[in-house]
Formats: C-alpha cells, sequence, structure tokens
C-alpha cells in the first residue's frame, strides 16, 4: 500500500483531447459492455499520459462521469496503484529499483548519485532540466541489476560511471538510449567472463 | 544439462527475431488447427500426461486446473486470463517470453481458450513493462493478419480475442483473485477462496488464470507429446523451466534448463559462478524473494525442484535464484525484502497489513545493532501469526523468507543484538510502534 499525496494546485477543468477520446473509445471495446468499469486503468494511463504524467483530481472525476461510476471509486484506484502519480514529476522520471537483487549489486550508489546530481529527496522536481527521481520496489529485470526506468524505458547493467553519463544526459535534456549498458545481449550470459566486484555500481 | 534440441524457448534472447515469420521458421503455429481439431479431451489429456505444473509459483498442475472449468457453456461466458504481472524479486522470466518468444504465448492462448470454452482472453501485463506490452500487441496484431487470431482463428472454426491490460504497479495483483478484481476496475484486492475462478471468476464468469510461462509451453508439449514433456527432468517434477540467475554472479542470466538440474551445476555452469568463489556463498534464495533462503550447506546438494525444495522447507516458486555472497550484509538483503512486502500489502487482512511492517522494523533494528534478544522470539512470533491468517497467500510470502533467516541465521542474528532494554526514553528510535506511549504519562 503507497501512501500518496493529492498534489495542492489542482487544474479546475480536465477533458479528454480528441485524440484520446478516440482512444478511450477504442478501450472500451475491448471490455463487456455492461462492465466498462474495467476501463478505469486505461482511462487513467490517458489522462496521466494527456496531462504531463500526473493524474489531477478533475481528471479522476471526467473518467467518473465518463464510466459512470462513482468518483470514489476511481479515486480508490487511482491511490491503490503506485505507477499512477497524483502530483508533478518531472519531464524525465527516474524509478530507482531498489529491491534485494539490485541492492546487492550496488543500487544504493546509483540513489546517492540521484541525489548528487537531481535532488536530495525523492519526488523532487531539479532545477536544471525538469528531472525527477524516486525509489521504487521490483521493476522484473533482476538478472541485469542494477537498472532504472526512465519514463517507459529500461537502462540495465549499469555502474557509476554509465549512471553519471545517463543522468548528466536527461539533465542536458538529451537523453541516452535504452538497454543494457555493458553492451551485453539482452539476458544471455556474457561471453567473457568478468569478476563483477568491479564491474558494476 | 538439457539437449538443445528439447529447448522450447529458442529466442530466449532475441538471437532469430521475434517476429511472426521467425517465429513461424521455429516451427510456432505449426499444425495449430491440426492439434485443436483433436479436441478439448485430447489437449487437456495430453497436458495432464506432461506432468506440467503451473510456473507462476504454486506449481498446481496445469491439466487438473483446465479440467475444472465448466464442460459445457452456460448462461455465462468463459473467459481465459493472462497472468504477466511478474513481480516477484529475483523473477524476469516472463518479460522475455513477452519480448522474445510473443507468438509461443499468443499460440498457447488460442489452444488453451479453446481447452477451456474462452473465447476472450486478457492478458494482464504489469504497469512497468510497457515496451513488453506494445511489442506483445504487434504481435497480436501480426498474427490478426495471418488470421491466427480473430474469427474462426487459424482455421480452427474457434472465435478467440486476445486483449492486453496494464496493471499499474502493484505487486499483488500477480495474485489470480486480486488480477481478476484489477481487471474489474477494482483495487486489486485477494477475494476469498473458494469459490475459485475456475468457477466464479472474472464478472463472475468461469475463469482459469495461467502464468506466461505455462501457457508458452502448451503448444510445444502438444506438437512433441505430452510424454517427451514428461521424460525431461524428475518425475512430478517435468519438463523445462526458465531459470533467472541473479545476484552476486559473475554472469547473471535468465537460461531454459530441466527441472530437478542441481543448483550448483546451474551457477557455476550458466551463470559463471558464485563471485569469489563456491566458498564465499552465504546464502541462496530459491524461488523469488517469498520463498525461504537456503544455507551454503543445503546448496552444494539441492537440486531445483518443487519437492526437494519444499523437503528443505524452501519452494521452487517463479525459480528466481538470488545469490548472496558473504561479502553481503543478510539480515539488511532480509530487511529489504521485508520493506518489499510492507510496501506491497494490500492492507485487506490486518495480520499481513501490520505485521509486514513489523517484520520490517524489527528486522531493521538489528541491521542497525539496535535489537534486544527479546526481538528475536518476537520476531518469530509475528511470522507466526501472519502465516495462514490472511486471505491470499501473500502472508506466507511475507513471513516465510523470515523464517528462512531466523531458520538459517539465527546465530547472525544474535551477534547484533544486546541486552539491553530496548525501550530507554533518551533512544529516539523513530521504527518504535508505540513510542508515543512513552511520552504519554498515563501510558
Amino acid at each position: 500500500m503507497s501512501l500518496k499525496k493529492v498534489h495542492d494546485n489542482q487544474p479546475k477543468e480536465f477533458k479528454f483531447t480528441d485524440g484520446n477520446l478516440k482512444k478511450a473509445e477504442e478501450i472500451l471495446k475491448r471490455y463487456p459492455e455492461k462492465n466498462k468499469k474495467s476501463a478505469v486503468m486505461p482511462f487513467l494511463y490517458l489522462a496521466q499520459k494527456q496531462n504531463s504524467n500526473w493524474i489531477p483530481l478533475a481528471a479522476m472525476k471526467y473518467i467518473a462521469k465518463f464510466l459512470s461510476m462513482p468518483y470514489i471509486s476511481v479515486y480508490e484506484v487511482a491511490t491503490f496503484y503506485s505507477m499512477y502519480n497524483l502530483a508533478p514529476v518531472g519531464k524525465h522520471f527516474i524509478q530507482v529499483c531498489t529491491t534485494t537483487p539490485c541492492l546487492i549489486r550496488g543500487a544504493d550508489k546509483i540513489v546517492k548519485l540521484c541525489k548528487e546530481k537531481i535532488s536530495l529527496n525523492e519526488n523532487e522536481i531539479s532545477q536544471k532540466g525538469s528531472c525527477s527521481w524516486m525509489e521504487v520496489e521490483c521493476l522484473g529485470a533482476c538478472v541485469s541489476a542494477p537498472m532504472i526506468q526512465i519514463n517507459d524505458d529500461y537502462y540495465e547493467d549499469l555502474d557509476e560511471k554509465s549512471t553519471i553519463e545517463i543522468l548528466d544526459s536527461l539533465i542536458k535534456d538529451k537523453p541516452l538510449k535504452p538497454g543494457s549498458y555493458r553492451g551485453r545481449n539482452n539476458t544471455a550470459p556474457e561471453k567473457k567472463p568478468t569478476i563483477n566486484g568491479e564491474n558494476h555500481a | 544439462m538439457l539437449k538443445s534440441e528439447n529447448k522450447i524457448f529458442k529466442n530466449l534472447y532475441n538471437e532469430y527475431g521475434w517476429e511472426i515469420e521467425n517465429a513461424i521458421k521455429r516451427d510456432d503455429w505449426k499444425d495449430t488447427k491440426n492439434l485443436i481439431s483433436k479436441g478439448r479431451e485430447w489437449i487437456i489429456n495430453e497436458v495432464k500426461t506432461s506432468e506440467l505444473r503451473g510456473r507462476g509459483g504454486a506449481g498446481f498442475s496445469t491439466g487438473l486446473k483446465w479440467s475444472f472449468a465448466p464442460k459445457e457453456v452456460g448462461s455465462r461466458p468463459h473467459y481465459l486470463v493472462i497472468n504477466a504481472d511478474e513481480s516477484e524479486p529475483g523473477t524476469c522470466k516472463d518479460r522475455d517470453i513477452l519480448r522474445f518468444e510473443p507468438q509461443k504465448l499468443i499460440e498457447g492462448c488460442l489452444i488453451a481458450g479453446f481447452a477451456v470454452n474462452a473465447h476472450i482472453c486478457y492478458i494482464y501485463i504489469r504497469g512497468e513493462y510497457f515496451n513488453e506490452g506494445k511489442r506483445l500487441q504487434e504481435a497480436i496484431d501480426q498474427a490478426y493478419k495471418k488470421n491466427y487470431l480473430g474469427k474462426n482463428a487459424c482455421g480452427s472454426g474457434w472465435d478467440f480475442d486476445i486483449f492486453i491490460h496494464y496493471g499499474a504497479g502493484a505487486y499483488i495483483c500477480g495474485e489470480e483473485t486480486a488480477l481478476l478484481e484489477s481487471i474489474e476496475g477494482n483495487k486489486g484486492q485477494p477475494r476469498l477462496k473458494p469459490p475459485f475462478p475456475a468457477l466464479v471468476g472474472l464478472y463472475g464468469c468461469p475463469t482459469i488464470v495461467n502464468n506466461v510461462e505455462t501457457i508458452a509451453v502448451v503448444p510445444t508439449i502438444l506438437r512433441r507429446g505430452g510424454k517427451w514433456f514428461a521424460s525431461i527432468g524428475k518425475s512430478k517434477n517435468t519438463g523445462t523451466k526458465i531459470f533467472c540467475i541473479s545476484g552476486n554472479v559473475n554472469l547473471p542470466c535468465n537460461v531454459e534448463e530441466e527441472m530437478g538440474i542441481p543448483l550448483k551445476d546451474l551457477i557455476e555452469k550458466h551463470a559463471g559462478g558464485v563471485v569469489g568463489g563456491w566458498d564465499n556463498l552465504q546464502a541462496v534464495i530459491p524461488g523469488g524473494s517469498s520463498m525461504p533462503l537456503l544455507s551454503k550447506e543445503i546448496c552444494d546438494t539441492i537440486t531445483m525442484d518443487f519437492d526437494s525444495l519444499i523437503e528443505n522447507k524452501s519452494g521452487l516458486g517463479t525459480a528466481g535464484i538470488v545469490v548472496i555472497n558473504k561479502d553481503q550484509d543478510i539480515v539488511a538483503c532480509m530487511a529489504r525484502i521485508a520493506r518489499f512486502y510492507k510496501h506491497e500489502s494490500c492492507g485487506q487482512c490486518t495480520p499481513c497489513r501490520e505485521g509486514a511492517g513489523w517484520m520490517w522494523r524489527i528486522l531493521d533494528r538489528v541491521v542497525k545493532r539496535k535489537a534486544t534478544f527479546s526481538d528475536i522470539n518476537l520476531l518469530s512470533d509475528v511470522t507466526k501469526q501472519i502465516e495462514g491468517h490472511t486471505i491470499c497467500a501473500f502472508g506466507e510470502g511475507s513471513a516465510w523468507p523470515v523464517q528462512g533467516l531466523l531458520r538459517h541465521f539465527r546465530k547472525e542474528i544474535e551477534s547484533r543484538c544486546r541486552d539491553e532494554p530496548l525501550i530507554k526514553k533518551k533512544i529516539n528510535n523513530p521504527y518504535l510502534v508505540d513510542q508515543h506511549l512513552l511520552e504519554n504519562k498515563n501510558a
């Protein structure tokens, strides 16, 4: 259960754009007609995408009306799931996995770098380059640990040097490519054995 | 060791391309129409013969599960739901199937859907796997283009549609009833069982929920025969399995191997050995974070299958192997897992909601060397209070790793505890739950 605070400054109105309305109609077709409530999660994603990666209360009210369900049920869903941001996040939203498999390969060093480069506290938008970061639970790329997720993309097999490069590129607003930063082929074992005490963060 | 011709997931590392044309070259969608025309009974029997056990963690017989679905469709439609909400720390096998072997999953969905009388399948992918979901959608679109899905799918006379539903970062939605709640548009809180989803599931209709890997191996089993699958591995623990080896190994990787392979072989031959050598091994979590860890003595000889791990008071779970060597602080590692469970508890049952935080706070005190000896018994007591007193298996999942730690590393914990009473007013310990009581004179 995650604790999430609703942002103080809320926009008064929210409406899906025409493009998103079309997408919403498409989404509704996936579920039986009497169960359109199922579309609440995809709709919240749409709203989040439209509103620069966070969901205002007005959007929840709008979705509740759209799906003819109580506002509180939408609110419940939006606050239950951790991927719905209820307050603004940076344009480059960095999520650092710190669960055990990443931790034992040095995720704490990545957290330290985020604190130095971006902001001292989690969920603070940085002055330069509008980045923000937070610690998250397992992102499901454990054999590529340590790793971070920036917006939708996974950056894997990191060490201190590559993390600094990636964070710097974000601050300059020219993000590097996602993928493995040890140059390996997906989750295959690397051909050359390396003693990873030195090779990861 | 698994022979290369027996490998099911040949494209696990995307060496041959994931697109449908390449997948067809690897024998996906070969004779699917034929397989389906042999009928439901045959499919379910063949899966039963293969002794395939669910790959999502519980290890329940897949053929048996399918046979629970009502034989005839009544007033309510049947649903097939695929659980791709892979969030167990240490596990990342489904991600590779979604990315690189999507056609195996899609074909499996069609066959399984036919076997359980379902026309509609929902694939529930965790929200973080946005790119993997996009890839799967592309693969589904390719399959639609070839008429492998949709009306009269693959010429079998069976109408079949697949839809993707994204989760949004809740570990608990990997529990099947919580997953169904989530698709219905509610908070992901598990339901009481019975009734089981096979009779009352999604929208109150009969629903079969299976893991990605389970469904993805079905087409190959049917093509090569249940007996072939049963001949790999050990009896009752048959077939191949994708193992994810992470943590302090030289070459962390995903690898498909036969069930019942010795853990030592897996780590030394595939993952390049433990960092600092085998003697530097401290403990191994054999099946994702919710399975109790194994000490080095057990790791020397253990084989990786459901039954022999249960004998050692652990479990195969999702086969996410986390190797922890002696350079790591084992208590800190387990405290982090306890924090994970504290964060992910859905909050429905009190023992789990409160107990998970309790376990984390005590373990955190041990790491900071602020715990007393009585804390150890308290910790053990809390784990027993959670286990078996919750609606879903999350309670066990959070309590077992701590029990495993107590079983194998009690001395290590004791060496960090002290005799002094914990409750001293001078120590401002923010993790103490009833700190506020101390400040109240009437307490």
